[in-house]
């Protein structure tokens, strides 16, 4: 028996690091073949017999490497290390924002002027300023400096452009008055250091970036949170025995056990056992749902009642948490349409601010008052300082960021930031009726005795609704018409047991028929001749179909069958009129049971669309579009996906529900993991807040600019006072989009 | 006297800022198969022309702890990737469609353009 195991090797840099892999790994006893992969750092043997784990860490050690086995990729280790670099560098800003900030206090205490009396000598000398500005400036601004320089090589400016242009300015200034006071008092300035300016303005800058960086941190953690669902293990049956192995090795059709309490590792269909599993991590559905034989199972799911087992149906990539977390991924690196302009301007931001600080410069060097170099230096450092790109680069992304994040959680998936910012502006929502708006499944909805056969105190009485299921169920068990399924489901749902059925017949057409303790039954359509009961024209013009009950040719019960509509169905039309949209339904039934179905959810007669074929749903779907007069509003469709797929590509935003195929996600904007229909409100609050958010973003991130500059190159503000602001702007952006997370959505 | 010559220089140097700042020339680099990427202080190079079709892969390497660098997008081909320090990350893209697809930061303040030829 051969087997394939393939893990990561840290720490390959070089071709001569696989060679050396190589050879450790085919020196493994066993190994036949090895094959290590510089660009993903995977390797893979290929062995005669099972090779542990211990050994194959053994043997890359040898080399100097380190495996990494268990790792479902490469992005695993990735993101460790990405964790460990996020960890340091915050470690490392909140002790350079403290020093500095400390530094900074101190020298503010010893040189500005009310506060300067209470603090010791050694405070007020300007030699010691220096020295502690010098280690702000150079130690707690390195950073600033390193970024600032290799992005002036490439011949671009950004943020820490302004911070060090501004910072070095009052720095240098400060520096040449502490060493040639003598020049500056001939020229007829004070000779006064602004050590208190570079120094603040570094620390504050400091301590917004820590804060902007630990929230930044948690517009993430619904990613996080997802790849975190993952099951480590499985429990597999080989060979009648059951095993623990890593979730990685499970193939398909590996059969799983699953006990209480458990997780369920990957996608698969229950062949034994049954059970109710909480699905909420993945769907977003709250209550669990029961599980029987043939019932599909998702991974990172978790069992709450039963034991059962399982075949694997879905493994790696494929699985649907997978999936979900790829499309989540996908989504966060796309960018808004409203994201562009922001684009566009932070582009020529940072230079124009540069201009901008020159022209303050001259400008009170000219025409300010004396001392007119002070001013115009102090002034130039403010619109530096106050003018904050970050604010505007942060706006979109990080509301996008959590917006995808939070619908994730609750089951709403997002294909892209473009879907997600057209949902809020969606003013018409079609709805497929079946499978959609109704369950997709005929029930029995209404039994009714014939109390004419009754009245006539004959034999044939019948005591109970039961009983008419009963023989109906019996006869209809032999049949495989749809409807029949459904009388015969509802039968055993009432925990009736069946009659033995003799000489049972298919009538095509009419219905089927059958002896039980020697009686004719009948189930099917109304029999020529016989009379109707008033009871099936009602039943009818509920858009129900109605199934009539002769025992020896006496017309003794009728059965209704319908697709119900979902439980949810008319709260989730109610909640989208509230909303101010305009819902459609969408069917190939006939008008009658269409307007029926719409009566029972609450949509207007005119907006009910019956009797088209699926074919023609696309050709509506455009005429509808073509009809909204607003070209702001936008149109949305609701399927379930399968055969959905080119109406929702039609519409602006297509809404897939209850699955997670690869044509719905690909034709639609937005997937619905679960099936209540309340996902879809969901989606249009989730877009509509997220837009706001990102509107409100925008809006203080340029207002800010826009009103500000202009009062810093009127010198209204001090750069110390403008240093504060700009850290408040970019934190209060990131605050605002985690915001979202509070909202209900 | 000096009021004058302030004013000048001034002048001078934000014409200078112009000049540096947006006049730049634009170098752009022919890819085939895999082309590596400099991420410091910005991408180098910026301007990357690969062929329409076939899969390329970009290999990012970030040398700058700028924080403002640590995520790139493409947000043309749906991808976001986390750049470590000193890490070589590999982006690959099989373009579908053809022109200018600017990628960038996660924050927008640092750009280059793929070009679809």
């Amino acid at each position: 028996m051969t087997t394939k195991r393939t893990f990561y090797i840290k720490g390959m840099y070089c071709a001569s690091c696989v060679y050396s892999n190589e050879k450790a790994l085919k020196a493994i006893k066993g190994v036949k073949e090895a094959v290590v992969n510089l660009n993903t750092g995977k390797a893979t043997i290929t062995a005669a017999m099972p090779i542990t784990n211990d050994v194959i860490k053994k043997a890359v050690e040898s080399v100097g490497y380190e495996a990494m086995i268990g790792a479902t990729d490469k992005e695993d280790s990735l993101d460790e290390k990405i964790k460990k670099e996020k960890t340091k560098e915050l470690k490392n800003l909140q002790i350079k924002t403290s020093v500095s900030l400390i530094l900074a206090g101190l020298v503010v205490w010893g040189s500005s002027p009310g506060l300067m009396n209470t603090a010791p000598m050694i405070l007020k000398n300007m030699v010691n300023h220096l020295i502690l500005a010098s280690i702000v400036q150079f130690w707690g601004a390195y950073d600033f400096y390193k970024a600032a320089i290799s992005s002036i090589k490439h011949r671009l400016a950004n943020m820490d452009t302004l911070v060090v242009i501004g910072t070095t300015v009052a720095y240098l200034y400060s520096a040449a008055v502490v060493f040639y006071p003598g020049f500056f008092e001939s020229l007829n300035l004070k000779a006064e250091p602004y050590f208190d300016v570079s120094t603040v303005i570094i620390g504050l800058i400091l301590l917004g970036r820590f804060f902007e960086a630990k929230a930044k941190a948690g517009t993430g953690e619904a990613i996080k949170k997802l790849i975190g669902l993952q099951a480590k293990t499985a429990r597999i049956v080989r060979n009648g025995k059951e095993i623990d192995i890593a979730i990685e090795e499970v193939k398909l059709g590996d059969v799983i056990r699953v006990r209480p309490g458990e997780k369920i590792p990957v996608d698969g269909i229950i062949i034994e056992g049954d059970s109710a599993i909480d699905e909420s991590m993945v769907t977003g559905e709250s209550m669990p749902t029961d599980k029987h034989k043939g019932d599909t199972v998702i991974g990172a799911t978790i069992n709450k009642s039963g034991s059962f087992l399982y075949k694997a149906t879905k493994v790696g990539k494929d699985t649907m948490l997978a999936q979900i977390i790829k499309l989540v991924e996908e989504a966060q690196g796309s960018k808004a349409p409203i994201q562009r302009l922001a684009d566009v301007i932070s582009s020529y931001f940072v230079p124009i601010v540069l201009m901008l600080a020159i022209a303050t410069f001259a400008g009170w060097y000219v025409f300010g008052p004396a001392p007119v170099f002070i001013h115009a230096m102090l002034n130039a450092i403010a619109v530096l300082i106050i003018a904050c790109p970050c604010a505007m680069g942060l706006a979109t992304p990080t509301a996008i960021m959590v917006g995808t994040g939070i619908g994730a959680e609750h089951g709403v998936l997002i294909k892209d930031a473009e879907s997600l910012e057209t949902a809020h502006k969606v003013k018409t929502i079609v709805f497929d009726k079946t499978g959609t708006l109704t369950k997709g499944q005929p029930e029995v909805t209404d039994i009714i005795i014939n109390s004419k056969v009754k009245n006539q105190k004959s034999k044939l009485q019948l005591k109970s609704q039961n009983e008419i299921l009963q023989l109906a169920g019996s006869i209809e068990k032999f049949s495989e018409h749809p409807l029949g399924e459904a009388i015969v489901k509802k039968a055993e749902e009432s925990k009736l047991s069946f009659r033995k059925v003799e000489r049972f017949k298919s009538i095509t057409g009419k219905g089927v028929e059958g002896l039980v303790n020697g009686k004719k039954i009948y189930v099917g359509k109304l029999l020529q001749g016989s009379k109707s009961h008033s009871g099936g024209e009602d039943l009818k013009n509920q858009g129900k179909t109605v199934v009539y009950v002769y025992i020896d040719n006496k017309l003794t019960g009728l059965i209704a069958i319908a697709d119900t509509i979902k439980d949810t169905a008319v709260e989730a039309v109610k909640s989208l009129k509230d909303a101010g949209i305009e819902v459609y339904m969408i069917t190939g039934d006939n008008k009658q049971t269409a307007e029926a179905i719409g009566k029972q959810l609450g949509i207007k007669r005119e907006n009910i669309l019956a009797e088209v074929l699926p074919e023609e749903k696309e050709k509506k779907v455009k005429e509808l579009k073509s009809n909204i007069q607003d070209l702001r509003s936008k149109i949305a469709f609701v399927g379930d996906g399968i055969n959905d797929a080119p109406a929702l590509a039609a519409s602006d935003v297509g809404i897939a529900m209850g699955s997670g195929t690869d044509v719905a996600i690909e034709a639609s904007g937005i997937t619905l993991v679960n099936k209540n229909l309340m996902s879809v409100v969901s989606a249009i609050k989730l877009s509509r807040q997220t837009m706001k958010t990102i509107k409100l973003n925008l809006f203080w991130a340029f207002a800010y600019n826009v009103l500000l500059i202009p009062v810093a190159m009127a010198g209204k503000i001090n750069p110390i006072f403008a240093s504060a602001a700009m850290a408040m702007s970019s934190i209060s952006v990131v605050t605002n989009s985690l915001l979202l997370k509070k909202q209900k959505i | 006297m000096d009021k004058i010559l302030v004013s000048i220089l001034g002048l001078l140097s934000i014409l200078f800022t112009y000049w540096f700042f947006f006049m730049k020339k634009q170098n752009t680099v022919e890819a085939s198969g895999s082309i590596n990427i400099l991420v410091e202080g910005g991408y180098k190079p910026d301007r990357i022309s690969i062929p329409f079709g076939q899969t390329t892969k970009l290999v990012f390497e970030r040398k700058d702890s700028n924080s403002c660098l640590e995520e790139v997008v493409l947000a043309d081909f749906k991808i976001k990737k986390a750049l470590p320090m000193n890490e070589k990350v590999i982006v690959e893209i099989t373009p579908d469609k053809k022109g200018e697809f600017d990628f960038s930061c996660a924050m927008g303040m640092f750009h280059g353009k793929l070009i679809i030829r």
